[in-house]
């Protein structure tokens, strides 16, 4: 039988009313735990896991799926709406989508993310359908060398598309990168600065980091600025709904978004993160009005919005044909998959196809599910921004410190919280872009372990880092990234210091 | 009289929670890993088989477990309804993260459940048996890289192991941290490394589908439907079980303890408990009393000694 049978083979077990049911019932608490901060996908599947031990195990590891695409959907609405973003995923989301959303055009930008992950959910599945063999080979093909040189490339693209200055991005993102060290060094067991607290061993949390600087420093700054900004309520301006210039706009991020978000989601070291960054990055970079970008270019959230829900579709790859979570819903979804006595891995597509391809079959109509379940909802999200600005950052900073308790109930995380609060103030207040921090925090850890797994393996010989062809051609591409705008820069003088000036004051 | 009646009636009282059936498990890591499934297994268990009335699970994730143990010796101080999942991993993480609390401010119940260690290379691999790959070892240390999950933990004390019983300085091995045994898999079959090692159970799939070798094992037996050798058979004195353990808080009165232990036992035989194992592919090394007890200071000390030799420790 080839793919396509199979595939259709799938859709006749997927189409039972009973699978059906597991799936609507997926999705829908998928979307329900991703716009609430705090729960994630992953502690919903692990709450749900001894629920369905006695169900039938295709509904429930399809149940489960739709758990993690509806995360995936529901995840960017915070994000928009309230500069909140419940997951790592989501953080780049907040940067244009959140500005798009207080120029009164949170609907197109709901709706943007929401059609975007659908077509990018969507297509990624097929191409789990197709190509999860070939993706795993290539996926095996990166080594440590070369998860190094794909860090490279992100940080130099990064630094280079956030903020308007390279000082200040860079002081961002080196703060970002001190934050990075804290906790215990993964090669070698030690704690670096934890200064005794065994709730720092394990370093900073990416999403208290985030929240504080997003969410709690924009209250903050907000709540300061009093008096000196009008209190006006834009809640929509124009129509809910994408124009024809929104559309057009979209449609290549989306697809874009999906061919990064694809393989760097099946890639054993990846995550959804890194793909939105190089998604975002890449937008910057193409986009015709790049002036927009940090004021709300529809670009930035169709991009990254697609990569994320492509990356999610991408680590199913590796989960079913290796048997190997790549975040930390996969794994739990892996556990999922023990309780019914299944070992995913290379035999699992040949001992149990009517599973594998029923999952892959759901997944497709979980994604018309998704999309008719959050375009109707986009009209209610968008009343939310139209409560008082001090109810609203009052609401804001409640939902923002219950998110972080109810992930990780402790003191110290909420003193971080409130910490990183008003660090974000302070940085507001100084012009310091605020992405590269948590750039650094996310991105930082896994440059450095990979950089020195690469030279352990080596034994210490620095030309290993070259000496793989995708290691090479990556770290070219980041060294040109990083010459050919200084060249620009040179021949164009006048106006790079014209602006250098205008980033001084 | 009547004075003495009525602290008789308190004391009896106060007794009652020696006998609660309701129990509140720490798993002390995040949802997903095995401390967690074993945590929620027990759940399942305990409440199917009507041992107790309501399990909640609660996970206070990080560090090696060592900081839901520190909350657990704070909090649970007395507390007959309070319990703790732990392991072996745990040992290794409270000497690393030079940890307040250890293990002998809890009351360990019973070891629950273990896994081996296995040692694979991929399938293109030149080496062909497990004295192939300790040759290269002996004379080239740091040439053979190993892949395993992290630092200070199971898989890593059985390389520092494996160095010494074949007489190399465990100083000088070269291992390679993985946040985990599946991440380093990636790394095992893309060929980045020299070999891999990790619970048994991560490389199964991939040695029945033909694209690992599995070189040996650290069980003390050959494992039924696994094609290698014990490290002992090939000459090496080396015995690891990664175990699974659960513990009562500190405190409590020798009667709770015994309460608990029967309850666990209880669970332990039940026929859902034996089918989660049979599922899961976990091995049943349930080992309760002054057996466990012995067998844990014998693996704390062993620890130790090889986190020394390593370096890892000071």
């Amino acid at each position: 039988m080839t793919t396509f049978d199979f595939l259709l083979q799938g859709l006749s077990v997927a189409l039972d009313p009973m699978i059906l049911l597991y799936a609507l019932i997926g999705v829908t608490l998928g979307t329900a735990v991703g716009v609430l901060p705090g729960i994630g996908p992953a502690l919903t599947v692990a709450l749900l896991l001894p629920v369905t031990y006695g169900l039938d195990p295709a509904g429930s590891l399809i149940m489960f799926a739709g758990i993690y695409y509806g995360g995936m959907y529901g995840g960017s609405t915070t994000s928009i709406l309230l500069n909140t973003p419940g997951e790592s995923a989501s953080i780049v989301t907040a940067l244009e989508g959140n500005k798009m959303a207080r120029a009164g055009r949170g609907g197109p930008a709901l709706a943007t993310a929401a059609i975007g992950s659908f077509i990018a959910g969507l297509a990624a599945t097929v191409l789990l359908a197709f190509v999860a063999p070939t993706v795993v080979k290539l996926a095996l093909v990166f080594g440590p060398r070369d998860y190094f040189a794909l860090m490279v490339l992100a940080f130099v693209t990064v630094s280079s598309a956030f903020g308007e200055s390279a000082r200040k991005g860079l002081i961002s993102l080196f703060i970002g990168l001190a934050l990075a060290l804290v906790g215990i060094d993964q090669l070698t067991g030690q704690a670096r600065l934890s200064f005794g607290v065994p709730q720092l061993l394990d370093g900073i949390e990416v999403t208290t980091l985030a929240v504080a600087m997003f969410a709690v420093g924009e209250a903050l700054f907000v709540a300061g600025q009093r008096g000196t900004v009008d209190d006006e309520v834009i809640a929509v301006k124009g129509s809910v709904w994408m124009t024809a210039k929104d559309w057009a706009r979209s449609w290549k991020p989306w697809l874009r978004g999906t061919v990064i978000g694809f393989p760097i989601g099946a890639m054993p070291a990846g995550g959804a993160d890194i793909a939105t960054f190089l998604s975002y990055a890449a937008e910057k970079k193409m986009s015709k009005h790049p002036e927009e970008f940090g004021n709300g270019a529809i670009e930035g959230v169709a991009g990254p919005e697609a990569a994320n829900n492509a990356s999610a579709a991408g680590t199913l790859v590796p989960l079913l044909t290796l048997g190997l979570p790549t975040t930390a819903t996969a794994a739990i979804m892996l556990a999922g998959f023990q309780q019914f006595g299944l070992q995913p891995g290379p035999l699992l597509f040949a001992t149990n196809p009517q599973l594998v391809w029923g999952l892959i079959a759901s997944l497709l109509i979980a994604n018309f599910m998704l999309l008719v379940l959050n375009l109707p909802l986009i009209g209610l999200w968008v009343k939310l921004l139209t409560i008082p600005r001090p109810w609203l950052y009052a609401g804001i900073l409640v939902f923002a410190t219950l998110g972080t308790i109810g992930a990780n109930p402790s003191p110290v995380e909420l003193s971080m919280l409130l910490i990183f609060g008003v660090m974000g103030y302070a940085m507001r207040l100084y012009g310091y872009p605020i992405a590269p921090v948590v750039v650094g925090l996310i991105l930082g850890p896994m440059a450095e372990q990979q950089l020195r797994r690469a030279l352990s393996i080596s034994q210490g010989d620095l030309t290993t880092l070259v000496g793989s062809p995708v290691s090479a051609t990556l770290l070219a591409l980041s060294a040109l990234a990083l010459i050919v705008p200084l060249i620009l820069r040179a021949r164009g003088k006048g106006k790079v210091l014209s602006q250098l000036a205008s980033d001084e004051d | 009289m009547k004075h003495t009646l009525f602290a008789g009636l308190i004391a009896a009282a106060l007794a009652v929670p020696a006998y609660a059936t309701d129990y509140t498990i720490i798993a002390p890591a995040a949802p997903g890993g095995g401390w967690d499934q074993t945590a929620r297994t027990m759940q399942e268990a305990l409440q199917g088989e009507g041992i107790s009335d309501s399990v909640q699970v609660q996970n206070v994730p990080g560090a090696g477990g060592t900081v839901g143990l520190a909350q657990f010796v704070s909090s649970a101080q007395g507390k007959p309804d309070q319990l703790i999942v732990g392991g072996y991993v745990m040992v290794g993480a409270i000497l690393t993260n030079a940890s307040p609390v250890s293990l002998a401010d809890v009351t360990p119940i019973a070891r629950l459940t273990g896994e081996y260690e296995a040692i694979v290379v991929p399938a293109a691999s030149e080496i062909q048996d497990i004295n192939g790959l300790i040759e290269k070892l002996k004379a080239d240390p740091g040439a053979v890289s190993w892949a395993g999950g992290s630092a200070g933990g199971a898989d890593h004390i059985a390389v520092g192991l494996i160095a010494k019983a074949a007489g190399v300085d465990p100083t000088k091995i070269n291992y390679i941290a993985y946040s985990g045994g599946g991440e380093a898999l990636a790394a095992i079959l893309g060929s980045q490394v020299t070999a891999g090692i990790s619970s048994l159970g991560e490389f199964k799939a991939q040695a029945d589908a033909g694209t690992l070798r599995i070189l040996a094992v650290s069980s003390d037996e050959r494992i039924e439907g696994v094609d290698a050798p014990t490290l002992k058979e090939a000459g090496l004195d080396v015995a690891l079980q990664n175990w699974r353990m659960v513990a009562a808080a500190p405190g409590i009165t020798d009667d709770q303890k015994a309460a608990i232990s029967a309850d666990i036992e209880k669970m332990v035989q039940s026929k859902t408990w034996q089918d989660a194992l049979a599922t899961k592919g976990w091995a049943n090394t349930y080992l309760a009393g002054a057996d466990f007890q012995a067998q844990l200071d014998k693996d704390i000390a062993a620890t130790g000694a090889i986190l020394k030799d390593i370096g890892l420790v000071k």
